[in-house]
């Protein structure tokens, strides 16, 4: 079975100053978000407490929070776990000033009771599965851990295309990346997910990701450099983009595939991980063919960059 | 003919095998057990106990597997965690405190396997319920306990060698070190020799002098900080792993995070309140000379005027608030405390602790004692507690600390390494103390920063939807590479398969705790894996139409493929390294998986399915392909 034409020769570097516009209008759109609206950071980088509450019959968030209220919890963020019937409810720790012991120490014990009991204030069938205490310094910690992470990836993986492929692309591998890193970070800035420590594994899982599928694309275009007689840069480009089309959108159909698995079955731990992944896939497979090959263009490979190096005999190498 | 070679051939049937075998483990779902040990000074476990527990078991209708004694220890095992939980219950209240009865999940992979060293993976809690905490260690306090006692050691060792000094002072700021300050520019190079002969730990400077004060710095050596780092930590781990057994909890993990941090898992544990009480007290003990008794006038009125004497400290007795007067020097602290039982004083019947001292403790406990008999030796309980304050909208955490004296006793004679402490208030008090103290000091006082408790249910629901998510992936791409790639993706489907199986037994081999975001490796790397076989086949494919033979497309194939698909692997597992060095546990275990699942992947996707293909199609003669 094959979907898609395989002599296919879809001018996608012709498209490259449009496919180029959106990319970075997509990225300032990204570091907007990013500092407007912000990330919905989650207990593990802000800190406080989390409680995950189950309850026998239906229950509507606004009762919960209506509950919670009455007791005198000032901003609680409720929100439902999947289903009707769990919820999950952070707070701040200053929210229970009375949870809080003489020497400033947060009694999660106190606090999940006294949550409980608002809630059973207003429905008697809550029980509650976990209760959960980050202090804001492991959340700082966390942030600041995942931003070195990060860069250490993206500086690895610099460096090793720099060296098994040629400078520029090791410069558009990584522009791309960032580029994909940004605009998967402004869509959960956009819609808001909270964004806990599985989210910030699956960010970084999506540069892994995104990586592979630029570096597909990039070995092609040096096999076709190496064997083209007459390398044209831009059809050699659309060329190897074209070849690898397939491969490109059939793996990312495939992983997309078991991220939907993880998403729907998973349970809500690994939502978070499944929708950044999902997103991450489609990011990244655009930009591997819109993005990454205009920028090595533009970067100006060419084939003498990717020809091996012979040192033992030039006079050999150049006989035909 | 198929230019496969047999060797090949061999190591994938072998790795086939070694991952069904140790993959098999995992099949075999541990039960639900409680496990009974006796606590120092009790009877031993033995037949006898054996009948108490199922006696008691059978009293409350309780119905349990199997009771039976495995060495020094008893097992019980029951059908659900439900019954586990009364049954542990029911065995409690029948043993009482002389025993410790601890949940557990006994496996039940058979003897066979086990003898090889295959083993089921160890589940994270967020799988099976317990208890998280991470716990902050402050150094500060060791630092400055550290340049006290230079401070201390460098005075009586100028005084023994007869060099005159105006003072000996710490910095004011931690880490500074110490400040000499002699008479002459002679005196401070005598002193200064003699500091660095005795203490080589110490850098030392000359400060500026001014008229006949003339000063010389002694700070801490950088490697010498860093080792009290380390012991501190190691310290403080230990104390932990002690306190944590005494609560009775099998296989809590206990390790160091991080610079200054240690997590500790307790799997099982529901109610955190006995662990944190054990874990979160900081408790130490110091021997410290006494001045005067309790309550004598001289503490009366240093409470009620506020001037405490330079080198003594105002406490209160523990319980009664009768102040007391102790000298700031410490002789012992519990850091060199190696054991501490409770026992009963045999003159007067109320309880007491025995405490054993190491070598140096002894030694210093010695030189003390024997100069000072008749005189008071109070004995400071430390406690310290963490004040969080916002300033300017930022937590800061300062440490508060309680010193009560719980004894101040005459010393009655010179004594070493073996000594009680006297007077506590009640044979329980004793009792708790000792454990505490046995459990070892803290080295520096530690900190919850980090507590999660998840509920065993909660974990039920974890491991039930990650496994059917894994199952559903899996099924999901197995069945898209058959029908796209028809015989090659069928092969390829194997590859996954086995790539699972591979990947699983890696992980139980090294002991990689399974988690959820573990889960979400497992799915990712299967999503993932599939990858090297879409390069192949599409390959295989171009071969075809480009003209080449059957046999010639599958080589060029999986040569052409093999560079695109290493290249691609290695920035992939660069990504996943970075994850690795994440100090979190979710995000390390989520790398972990993802690392080994490249690395089995690399095999399974490539080595293991041109076996295949060669085995299909070495000996035929080909005129097409099916991909």
């Amino acid at each position: 079975m094959e979907i898609f034409n395989h002599n296919s020769n879809i001018p996608f570097l012709g498209m490259r100053k449009y496919s180029i516009a959106i990319a970075v209008f997509l990225m300032l759109a990204s570091i907007a978000l990013i500092a407007v609206k912000g990330l919905n950071y989650g207990l593990d980088f802000t800190g406080g407490v989390s409680l995950v509450v189950d309850y026998a019959q239906p229950v509507q968030i606004a009762d919960v929070r209506a509950a919670l209220a009455k007791g005198g919890v000032a901003h609680p963020i409720v929100q439902s776990l999947g289903g009707t019937r769990e919820v999950s409810i952070r707070l701040q720790t200053k929210d229970d000033p009375a949870a809080l012991e003489a020497g400033g120490k947060v009694n999660l014990d106190r606090i999940s009771s006294d949550v409980l009991a608002m809630l059973h204030a207003a429905r008697p069938d809550a029980t509650l599965k976990s209760r959960d205490f980050v202090s804001a310094e492991v959340g700082a910690e966390l942030k600041s851990d995942g931003s070195v992470a990060a860069v250490f990836v993206i500086l690895g993986i610099m460096g090793y295309l720099w060296i098994r492929f040629e400078r520029r692309f090791a410069i558009a591998a990584v522009a791309t990346e960032i580029h994909d890193v940004l605009v998967t970070l402004g869509i959960l800035a956009l819609v808001q997910r909270e964004f806990d420590m599985t989210v910030l594994a699956s960010v970084l899982a999506v540069i892994g990701y995104s990586i592979n599928d630029k570096v597909v694309v990039f070995d092609r275009i040096r096999e076709l450099f190496r064997l083209a007689r007459k390398a044209e840069p831009e059809e050699i480009l659309n060329r190897s983009i074209n070849n690898t089309l397939s491969r490109t959108i059939i793996t990312s159909l495939f992983t997309g595939i078991t991220m939907s698995a993880l998403f729907f079955f998973g349970g809500p731990a690994v939502h978070g991980f499944a929708v950044t992944m999902l997103i991450g896939i489609l990011v990244g497979t655009l930009s591997s063919i819109f993005v990454a090959s205009p920028i090595l263009l533009w970067l100006g490979v060419s084939k003498k960059d990717l020809m091996p190096v012979t040192k033992e005999n030039p006079e050999l190498a150049r006989r035909p | 003919m198929s230019d496969f070679p047999r060797w090949k051939y061999a190591l994938v049937a072998l790795v086939m095998l070694f991952g069904v075998i140790y993959a098999l483990p995992n099949a075999f779902i541990p039960q639900p057990a409680v496990q009974v040990t006796a606590n120092r000074g009790a009877a031993p476990i033995d037949a006898s106990v054996q009948q108490k527990v199922a006696a008691a078991l059978a009293a409350q209708h309780v119905s349990a597997g199997e009771v039976v004694v495995q060495g020094d220890h008893l097992l019980a095992t029951f059908a659900n965690t439900d019954v586990q939980r009364m049954g542990a219950d029911a065995m409690k209240a029948a043993l009482g405190d002389n025993y410790t009865v601890a949940f557990k999940l006994e496996s039940t992979v058979p003897g066979w396997l086990r003898a090889i060293g295959a083993r089921s993976m160890p589940l994270g809690l967020d799988l099976q319920g317990g208890v998280h905490f991470l716990m902050q260690v402050d150094q500060s306090d060791v630092l400055d306990k550290q340049e006290n006692s230079y401070a201390d050691d460098i005075r009586s060792l100028l005084r023994d060698k007869n060099i005159h000094y105006e003072s000996v002072t710490r910095n004011a700021v931690r880490g500074q070190g110490i400040a000499v300050i002699l008479r002459s520019a002679d005196d401070r190079s005598k002193a200064s020799d003699a500091i660095a002969n005795a203490y080589s730990d110490l850098n030392l400077a000359n400060g500026p002098s001014t008229g006949d004060r003339f000063v010389l710095t002694a700070v801490v050596k950088p490697d010498k900080l860093r080792s009290i780092a380390r012991d501190t930590i190691t310290q403080n781990l230990s104390t932990l792993r002690n306190r944590i057994n005494a609560l009775g909890v099998s296989e809590p993990l206990i390790q160091q995070q991080g610079e200054n941090h240690i997590v500790v898992d307790l799997a099982g544990v529901q109610d955190p309140a006995e662990a944190k009480k054990l874990i979160g007290t900081v408790a130490t003990l110091q021997y410290r000379p006494g001045i005067g008794q309790p309550g004598d006038p001289r503490a009366q009125e240093a409470a009620k005027t506020g001037n405490i004497p330079p080198d003594a400290n105002l406490f209160y007795m523990r319980g009664t608030q009768v102040p007391v007067l102790v000298s700031k020097k410490i002789i012992v602290t519990g850091n060199e405390l190696t054991n501490a039982s409770s026992g009963v004083d045999t003159r007067n019947g109320s309880a007491n602790v025995n405490v054993t001292l190491n070598a140096s403790g002894a030694k210093k406990m010695l030189d003390f004692t024997t100069d000072n008999i008749n005189k008071p030796m109070a004995v400071v309980y430390v406690e310290t507690l963490y004040d969080t304050k916002m300033v300017n909208g930022k937590e800061v955490r300062t440490p508060k600390t309680t010193e009560t004296v719980i004894n101040d006793a005459t010393i009655q004679g010179a004594f070493s390494n073996q000594f009680e402490t006297n007077g506590l208030g009640s044979q329980k008090e004793a009792s708790e103390l000792a454990l505490l103290l046995k459990g070892g000091a803290f080295a520096a006082p530690v900190d919850i920063v980090e507590e999660r408790v998840i509920g065993p249910s909660l974990g039920k629901d974890n491991i039930d939807k990650g496994f059917n998510a894994v199952l559903l992936g899996l099924a999901l791409v197995l069945l898209a590479a058959a029908i796209y790639y028809k015989l090659f993706g069928l092969v390829a489907d194997i590859a996954l398969f086995f790539n699972l199986v591979v990947l699983v037994a890696v992980m139980s081999l090294i002991g990689v705790t399974l988690t959820m975001p573990g889960i979400a490796g497992i799915v990712l790397t299967l999503g993932m894996a599939i990858d090297a076989n879409v390069l192949i086949c599409e390959r295989v494919r171009e071969e075809l139409r480009n003209g080449s033979t059957p046999h010639a497309a599958i080589r060029a194939g999986y040569e052409k493929a093999w560079a695109t698909i290493l290249d691609a692997n290695v920035t992939h597992l660069i990504a996943a390294l970075a994850l690795t060095t994440m100090g979190t546990g979710a995000i390390k275990g989520f790398g972990v998986t993802l690392m080994i699942g490249i690395l089995t992947s690399l095999f399974t996707s490539v080595t293991l399915t041109h076996a295949f293909t060669a085995l299909i199609h070495g000996h035929r003669k080909l005129k097409t392909l099916s991909v």
